[in-house]
């Protein structure tokens, strides 16, 4: 490997080792001494960043996913094409971030396939359940491709490609589900959620806000892959994306104020407290000024402009589920959650996790195709005709 | 018809004798612990001098129960809430869910539990009654049918207008529980939730999980449809290019 090319990544392999070390360290300790020793959870406070975090940002960041697989294979606007493959790669990495977030979080995580044979289709969590594994499947055959090609598979390749347009719509309908459970989670607390946050649409938010923030992504990780592995840009292309992104984000926003002045809860912004304060920031800097910026043409044809919009559209969303989950249940709990030095450990080390797979199927895969191993792959999959048309 | 308990906390006298009597008759641990927890399940709190024992509301129509994706919490015709072990994977959702607050968790064990009162289901399909109630000395709390329970609470209020707060807190709290409560205080006072919906918290939940047969039917039919139309098109306009 040549380091001269990419001098910040000692830094952040350093950075990465420590991570891990501590992550390893609360591992451990979450599964000897059990959740008590390793979190700050409580009879009054039992879900924690685990749930907050991993699991409602990690599904929501992996959006992009479903939101440019059905852009290029069932609205074909093809020419989004060399972007789908680093938004599916994301979206993988991000519901199996998920997953394993899980099993750290569930008390007797070995039971964590309990849900395929004792069902309560009553539940929420169970339709959750059920979608992070059907489109964890889906995501890994949306993916496989690349794996295939790779290793030079034809068959299994060919099968791949006759079935992407159902694989795609299952995706789509999959994720639509459980974005918007995600939401719909918090549907049964109407007594102890802030009413800043607990509306009756929650899933439509989870659902709206999941396409927006899933864009921001693609825009996001295409900029951090150009710089670190000097990928040029696709800027017309992201530039379309961001013009997409204004309109579900402006969307969002007069949903989500138009609910709140329907519910007559508009009020609780005038009155001065965390939850106004943090409410008005994930509105603000999610919602507000990422569309203000992007409406500027020079903005959104601008590769700072643009990354830097993307970072406020996903740090408002991260606010906001973080909101939902933590801060807006804070109150009627009658207690405070901060997490343990050790839960946060094993976040970060989810997240370092995944950039380094991330970095790994870049360099060794055709994440980025088809540039990069064209020749190769159309020999040995279509024998030298168009380029393979899979996810 | 279902079995319930009757707390009358103007007759309570606060001296524990149920709190002991629920850890022996679930095999706790004779701690003194000031609030429910894995090992309380049941316990005496005192608000401004007014006695008031907290324990599972044991809901007709539980939220806990609708919650459980793995169905590990259930209603049973004869009134409690029960709870099986070994199908729990640990979510915790229905300590997230419950509107009062109530289900514990073995936060210190490896391999934990969700615990709460159960009503001494156990107890009750052997024709006994809950510990706690045979064995309060003053009649505080009450075993019997939930129907003639609330007749008895609505025949105290009557006859004792000024004694009461006119209100029997669980009798449409949550869509109702099988535990009822009267008081001479406002139930805020004595720490209850105020603000609890008086329809079954399950119903915000199946509103929107109803539709879910509807929304995969229709998307799919319509991404289907846009598939179609879209690949056509580009059919068409390869079509066209190729006679050129």
């Amino acid at each position: 490997m040549d380091l001269s090319k990419l001098p910040k990544l000692t830094f952040w392999r350093a950075l990465l080792v420590v991570i891990l070390a501590t992550g390893f360290y609360s591992t451990l300790l979450r599964f000897a001494k059990g959740l008590g020793a390793a979190t700050a959870l409580s009879d009054k406070f039992p879900w924690g960043l685990w749930i907050g975090f991993d699991v409602l940002c990690g599904v929501g960041l992996a959006a992009g996913g479903f939101t440019l697989a059905a852009v290029v294979y069932i609205f074909h606007l093809k020419r989004f094409h060399p972007i789908v493959r680093p938004a599916i790669l994301t979206a993988f990495l991000g519901y199996a971030m998920v997953a394993v977030a899980l099993l750290f979080d569930l008390g007797r995580p070995y039971r964590i396939w309990h849900p395929l044979v004792m069902w309560n289709p009553r539940s929420v969590m169970f339709e959750v359940a059920w979608c992070v594994m059907l489109y964890l499947t889906v995501l890994a055959l949306e993916f496989s491709p690349i794996v295939f090609e790779r290793f030079r598979l034809e068959k299994p390749l060919r099968i791949i490609k006759a079935i992407t347009i159902p694989l795609v719509i299952a995706g789509v309908l999959l994720s639509t589900l459980h974005q918007s459970s995600l939401g719909s989670l918090y549907l049964i607390v109407p007594s102890k959620l802030h009413p800043l946050w607990y509306s009756p649409w929650l899933p439509v938010f989870f659902y709206v806000s999941a396409i927006g923030v899933g864009l921001a992504m693609v825009i996001f990780e295409s900029n951090l892959s150009a710089r670190a592995f000097g990928r040029e840009i696709e800027l017309p292309l992201l530039a379309q994306l961001a013009k997409a992104m204004v309109v579900v984000l402006a969307f969002y926003g007069v949903i989500r104020l138009q609910d709140l002045a329907g519910r007559g809860a508009l009020h609780y912004l005038r009155e001065p407290s965390t939850e106004s304060v943090l409410f008005g920031l994930e509105v603000f800097l999610g919602i507000f000024l990422p569309v203000a910026m992007l409406v500027w043409r020079r903005v959104r044809e601008s590769r700072e402009g643009l990354f830097a919009a993307a970072v406020l559209v996903i740090a408002g969303f991260l606010l906001n589920r973080l909101n939902v989950s933590i801060t807006g249940m804070e109150a009627s709990s009658g207690t405070h959650y901060f997490p343990r030095w050790t839960e946060v450990s094993v976040t970060l080390s989810l997240v370092g996790a995944g950039f380094l797979v991330f970095a790994l199927a870049v360099r060794y895969l055709g994440v980025f195709e088809p540039h990069v191993h064209t020749k190769t792959t159309e020999k040995a999959v279509t024998g030298g005709s168009a380029p393979v048309e899979v996810v | 018809m279902s079995k319930a308990i009757l707390v009358d906390t103007t007759r309570c006298i606060g001296c524990g004798a149920c709190v002991g009597a629920c850890k022996e008759a679930n095999g706790l641990p004779q701690n003194e612990d000031k609030e429910l927890t894995a090992e309380t399940l049941n316990v005496v709190e005192s608000h401004g001098g007014v006695f008031v024992r907290k324990f599972c509301m044991n809901c007709q129509d539980p939220t806990c129960a609708s919650v459980c994706p793995v169905g590990a919490l259930r209603k049973t015709a004869a009134g409690p809430v029960i709870y099986e072990a070994d199908r729990c994977m640990g979510c915790r959702y229905c300590m997230m869910a419950c509107p009062f607050s109530i289900p514990r968790y073995e936060w210190k064990l490896a391999l934990p539990k969700v615990k709460k009162c159960t009503m001494c289901a156990a107890r009750q399909a052997h024709g006994q009654q809950p510990a706690c109630t045979e064995i309060c000395p003053v009649q505080a709390s009450i075993f019997g049918e939930r129907d003639e329970l609330l007749a008895e609470a609505e025949k105290r209020l009557r006859e004792n207008p000024s004694g009461y707060i006119q209100h029997i807190y669980g009798k449409e709290e949550a869509g109702g529980t099988s535990v009822l409560y009267l008081s001479a205080v406002p139930f805020e006072a004595l720490g209850f939730p105020a603000n609890v919906p008086h329809d079954p918290l399950p119903m915000y939940t199946y509103r929107v999980l109803s539709k879910i047969p509807s929304v995969v039917t229709a998307g799919a039919l319509l991404l289907g449809g846009i598939w179609w139309i879209t690949n056509r098109r580009e059919e068409v306009a390869k079509a066209e290019k190729d006679e050129e």
